[in-house]
């Protein structure tokens, strides 16, 4: 979610830093446990493997219609324990939420439980084919089929398309259904309005979904101007792209008003459901007259960034867009056999389950979706249930307001004073001392050991950091976090030059990235292939 | 709620300090109609981890894993041996639970591995750069399609599909375009033992921003590209090679050699597992290095820190959609990191050496395989080429014997009807795959089950 440096920063050699215990350089260039670590381009061979496997047999018939392999490809090869050390060692040099508390605003790193990963790696889930015949896939159907009960039920609307990858391909899956619902009707509307506070995936979507788009204002509270909004729907408005709990971190008041005008001008309302963590268990969505929602089910429902990604992102829809949602989907039929419905029984299933009326925009991906995500989600629902899944909302939310209120003294706090935030806390640059900029105040909290909170994002907030502590700290986490931060917000106010030189404790010092851009390298270069 | 540390003493401290009466107030500007008074009616209250895991194993065991069956599915997706070191490395929790690596100076462990990931891509697929990775390749194939629009300015709508293009991929490309205003020039798949190259390169004219072709293609049958290659060129159109099943590189000549322009892929077989369809791993690669601002995606590059040492950023995000919102080369805010660690990994056990041993080993077995299927009764075998995975033409619908036989416990094959419903002409095909994990005794297992079936 972090914007890139816009801050003018170039590299500079360190100034020795007062207080600093640098010792003696060291040959292997690592520092204790600190460790270095060679591209396995330098330390494999394409001699070596980790694996056992036969010796190519000479003579065997080969049917490669001539097509065999010549040249070497160049892939080094490591053994096992050299393997195990390479990415053991590759690891030390990641931040991660097993680590300490990771407050990216709108990214939502909690806690990820280990029991998720046990059943994701059930063989009855993590050993099927995609193409097995239904009835050795029940078991999974069925938690595909679960799963969507509960995304229904928590979010009040009416159906669900499981099968988008990830959260922009949700967004992308749901302006698809607006569009073939309108097309279905015979109207043809070409306009989107993104609040500025929406998310740079939303208006990429619309345009990738055919959409011109255009910027709605927030009015000085940090919300979509109701009014302005109103005076620009149309004929030719398809829809309206809405964060909601927006990425302000405050709810949209006028979310019902604004369902309501966009439904009377004859479109519909998308709303990013990045934010769904601050709400679920607390207020249905569909009840505010969302038309489609996607659902990121690694924030809200635990499953593990990755170091980014794979996601996943199951879109929520209302009756009037439900029939066009894409194949494949899943059925249950009244014999309780949980059917996957696929090219081949799409007509069938449209006669028997909605009269004929399902009008599947088509496929967004090969297979079903991110099967693995399911079951980690499932299992953590199953887990909270309902009482807990509220419980996350209001603890999530209470964590954010007391951050919130426990810097609002030090740091600018743009919107402080348009009500409670929710799941996530906003502050400005203004007041920082010197030339000092959000981009140093960040990088002096790498020191401290946490990783930095969301920059320069919502873009209406001059050098915006937007933290979120999420449900899963503890108040003493939050508390040390709080120290941490009053520390080097007094130190920025202060104008304390050494930050700009931060971070002086990582296992890197500021990367060049103007000379990664300007000269890109993206692929290992062999020095003695020149 | 084993997950939420707070405890009630916290939380009356923390509101006392926030100033509200109770945790409501905060969430006052929700409007009351809208607010819910208490758990969502229909849905169970919390479970313990006994509980949670036990009705997990309930529903998973009603599930044929592969490994309990002979297994002969691809299509696609193929079941392959995973070395047990590359799910350790991919659980520990500083990958498993890193962020997406904006912060370089904490985040080069992910960092590192993503340009050895582009590094290894590159050279598998002959290319000069590879993305970190997308979501899977049937969507990594939509979105070089509109690479090609936009490498051609949006001055060619025609889009040119071979017919051995997986009918799911085809049906992504087809989908999308309805909406970019793409035309789609495709051919219905031909059942014979070679592509029709000719019929191919016969759609391609002036209009054409590129010629998309699977290798080898979905009815398993391995061919020159280069022809392909020289008549897309000729009509200034791009090529963009597909390939579904990355260890056949091993074994083959890269698309990239051979004139593709892109090269698009699933990268599942390496590292990633069945996982019943997802998440995989979409592979993305372009031969031309002058192409690299027009991918989509995220880079990886290499550069230096303040003190001189080497480092790796994500890089040329100017292209993405954080900056350039409705002009972003894609919507896409993420990669499959995980994934792309896990192929990362089984590649670097591999190496070179690994993955020829490996390719050799699927090719022999499917050799075997197919002369015996080719002796059972009612079974013709239609390639005269193959990596690891060929088409049975049988003498009796397919759907049904695949069927027929899973009740058995024989997980045979994926239909051709199933993939072209309404074709048919297809009927009886059936498309088996074979790797390094099937047994001769799977072999034997699937031979005479036909046979029984056929007879």
């Amino acid at each position: 979610m972090n914007a890139p440096n816009t801050s003018g920063w170039k590299p500079e050699a360190p100034v020795p830093h007062e207080g600093s215990h640098e010792g003696p350089p060291t040959v292997t260039g690592n520092r204790a446990l600190m460790l270095e670590e060679p591209l396995i381009f330098e330390i494999g061979t394409v001699e070596t493997t980790g694996v056992d496997l036969p010796e190519a047999e000479g003579g065997t018939s080969s049917r490669l219609g001539g097509m065999e392999r010549g040249e070497a490809i160049g892939l080094p090869g490591l053994s096992e324990p050299e393997t195990v050390r390479h990415y053991t060692r590759l690891s030390r040099q990641n931040y991660a939420i097993d680590l300490g508390l990771f407050p990216l605003g709108s990214c939502t790193m909690k806690h990820n439980p280990r029991l998720n990963e046990k059943v994701a790696r059930m063989p009855g889930f993590a050993d099927v084919h995609p193409l097995q015949p239904v009835s050795t896939v029940q078991g999974a159907l069925e938690v595909i089929n679960e799963l969507a009960f509960w995304l229904i039920d928590l979010t009040g609307m009416h159906g669900v398309a499981m099968s988008p990858k990830a959260g922009a391909h949700g967004e992308l899956c749901g302006m698809l259904c607006i569009r073939a619902a309108l097309e279905a009707r015979g109207d043809a509307r070409k306009v989107v309005l993104c609040p500025e506070s929406a998310h740079g995936t939303n208006p990429a979507t619309a345009a990738f979904a055919g959409y011109q788009t255009e910027d709605i204002p927030a009015d000085k509270d940090g919300r979509v101007d109701l009014e302005v909004l109103k005076a620009r729907l149309g004929p030719d408005v398809a829809a309206v792209m809405i964060t909601n709990p927006n990425t302000c971190g405050l709810f949209e008041r006028d979310m019902k008003a604004i369902s309501d005008a966009v439904h009377e001008a004859g479109g519909f309302v998308y709303c990013d459901g990045a934010n769904f963590n601050a709400i679920v268990g607390k207020v249905r969505p569909g009840d505010l007259g969302v038309d489609a929602m996607h659902i990121n089910l690694h924030k809200t429902f635990s499953t593990p960034h990755g170091g980014g990604g794979p996601g996943s992102g199951p879109v929520v829809l209302s009756e009037a867009l439900s029939p066009f949602m894409p194949l494949p989907y899943t059925s249950r039929t009244k014999d309780g056999v949980v059917h996957l419905v696929e090219e081949e029984q799409a007509d069938a299933f449209s006669e028997e389950h909605f009269d004929g009326v399902m009008q599947c925009f088509g496929r967004m991906t090969a297979f079903h979706g991110q099967m693995g995500m399911f079951t980690r989600a499932l299992t953590y629902m199953l887990s909270h249930g309902a009482d807990g899944l509220a419980q996350v909302a209001e603890d999530a939310v209470l964590n954010a307001n007391y951050v919130l209120r426990s810097l609002e003294d030090l740091l600018h706090a743009p919107y402080a004073a348009s009500g409670p935030c929710m799941h996530e806390a906003l502050f400005g640059d203004k007041g920082f001392g010197g030339d000092l900029s959000t981009l140093d105040l960040a990088k002096a909290l790498i020191d401290e050991g946490y990783h930095p909170m969301t920059m320069y994002f919502p873009l209406v907030v001059h050098g915006a950091m937007l933290i979120e502590p999420t449900e899963t700290e503890s108040k003493a986490s939050l508390d040390q976090f709080i120290m941490a931060l009053r520390s080097v917000a007094e130190r920025a106010n202060a104008g304390d030059e050494s930050m700009k030189n931060a971070p002086y404790y990582a296992p890197r010092r500021r990367l060049d990235e103007t000379q990664a851009a300007r000269k890109p390298l993206l692929s290992w270069l062999d020095p003695e292939e020149g | 709620m084993r997950y939420l540390p707070l405890t009630d003493t916290d939380r009356g401290e923390m509101l006392q300090k926030i100033g509200v009466p109770d945790v409501d107030a905060l969430f006052a500007d929700v409007p009351e109609e809208a607010r819910l008074d208490g758990p969502i009616h229909g849905l169970p209250l919390h479970a313990s981890e006994m509980a949670v895991e036990k009705h997990m194993r309930r529903l998973s065991k009603k599930n044929l894993a592969a490994a309990d069956a002979p297994f002969f599915l691809g299509a696609g997706a193929y079941r392959h041996h995973v070395p047990a070191s590359v799910d350790h490395i991919i659980q520990r929790g500083e990958f498993l639970t890193a962020y997406t690596p904006y912060q370089p100076e904490i985040a080069q462990g992910t960092l590192q591995m993503l340009f050895e990931f582009q590094s290894q891509v590159a050279r598998l697929y002959g290319c000069a750069v590879a993305n970190a990775s997308m979501y899977d390749g049937s969507t990594a194939c939509w979105e070089a399609v509109a690479m090609a629009g936009r490498v051609a300015r949006g001055k060619r709508r025609k889009v040119v599909l071979s017919g051995a293009l997986h009918p799911h991929y085809a049906e992504v490309v087809r989908t999308m375009a309805k909406f970019t205003e793409d035309e789609i020039a495709d051919a219905p798949p031909a059942f014979q033992p070679a592509p029709d190259t000719e019929g191919l390169i016969a759609r391609i004219d002036e209009d054409t921003s590129c010629v998309v072709v699977q290798y080898p293609d979905i009815l398993g049958r391995v061919s020159d590209l280069t022809p392909v290659a020289e008549a897309a060129h000729a009509k200034g159109a791009l090529l963009i090679v597909v390939n579904t099943e990355p260890v056949a590189l091993g074994a083959i000549k890269s698309p990239g050699e051979q004139g593709a322009d892109i090269v698009v892929g699933e990268g599942q077989s390496i590292g990633v597992g069945l996982q019943f369809g997802g998440p995989y791993l979409g592979l993305f690669a372009v031969r031309d290095p002058k192409n690299v601002r027009m991918m989509p995606g995220r880079l990886c590059g290499e550069t230096t820190d303040a003190e001189g040492k080497r480092g790796f950023v994500l890089t040329l995000s100017t292209r993405e959609q954080h900056i350039r919102r409705e002009k972003a080369t894609s919507n896409i805010c993420t990669n499959s990191g995980l994934c792309a660690l896990a192929f990362s990994v089984h590649m670097t056990l591999l190496g070179e050496k690994g993955l020829r041993q490996l390719a050799a080993e699927n090719h022999r077995l499917a050799c075997v395989a197919a002369d015996r299927l080719a002796k059972v009764p009612g079974v013709s075998v239609l390639n005269d080429t193959f990596f690891n995975e060929f088409t049975l033409e049988l003498s009796k619908d397919a759907r049904e014997i695949v069927r027929n036989l899973a009740d058995d416990g024989v997980l045979a094959g994926v239909s051709l009807g199933r993939l072209y419903p309404g074709q048919e002409n297809l009927s009886g095909g059936l498309l088996v795959a074979v790797t390094e994990t099937t047994t001769e005794e799977d072999i034997e297992a699937l031979a005479s089950a036909l046979e029984g079936a056929l007879s």
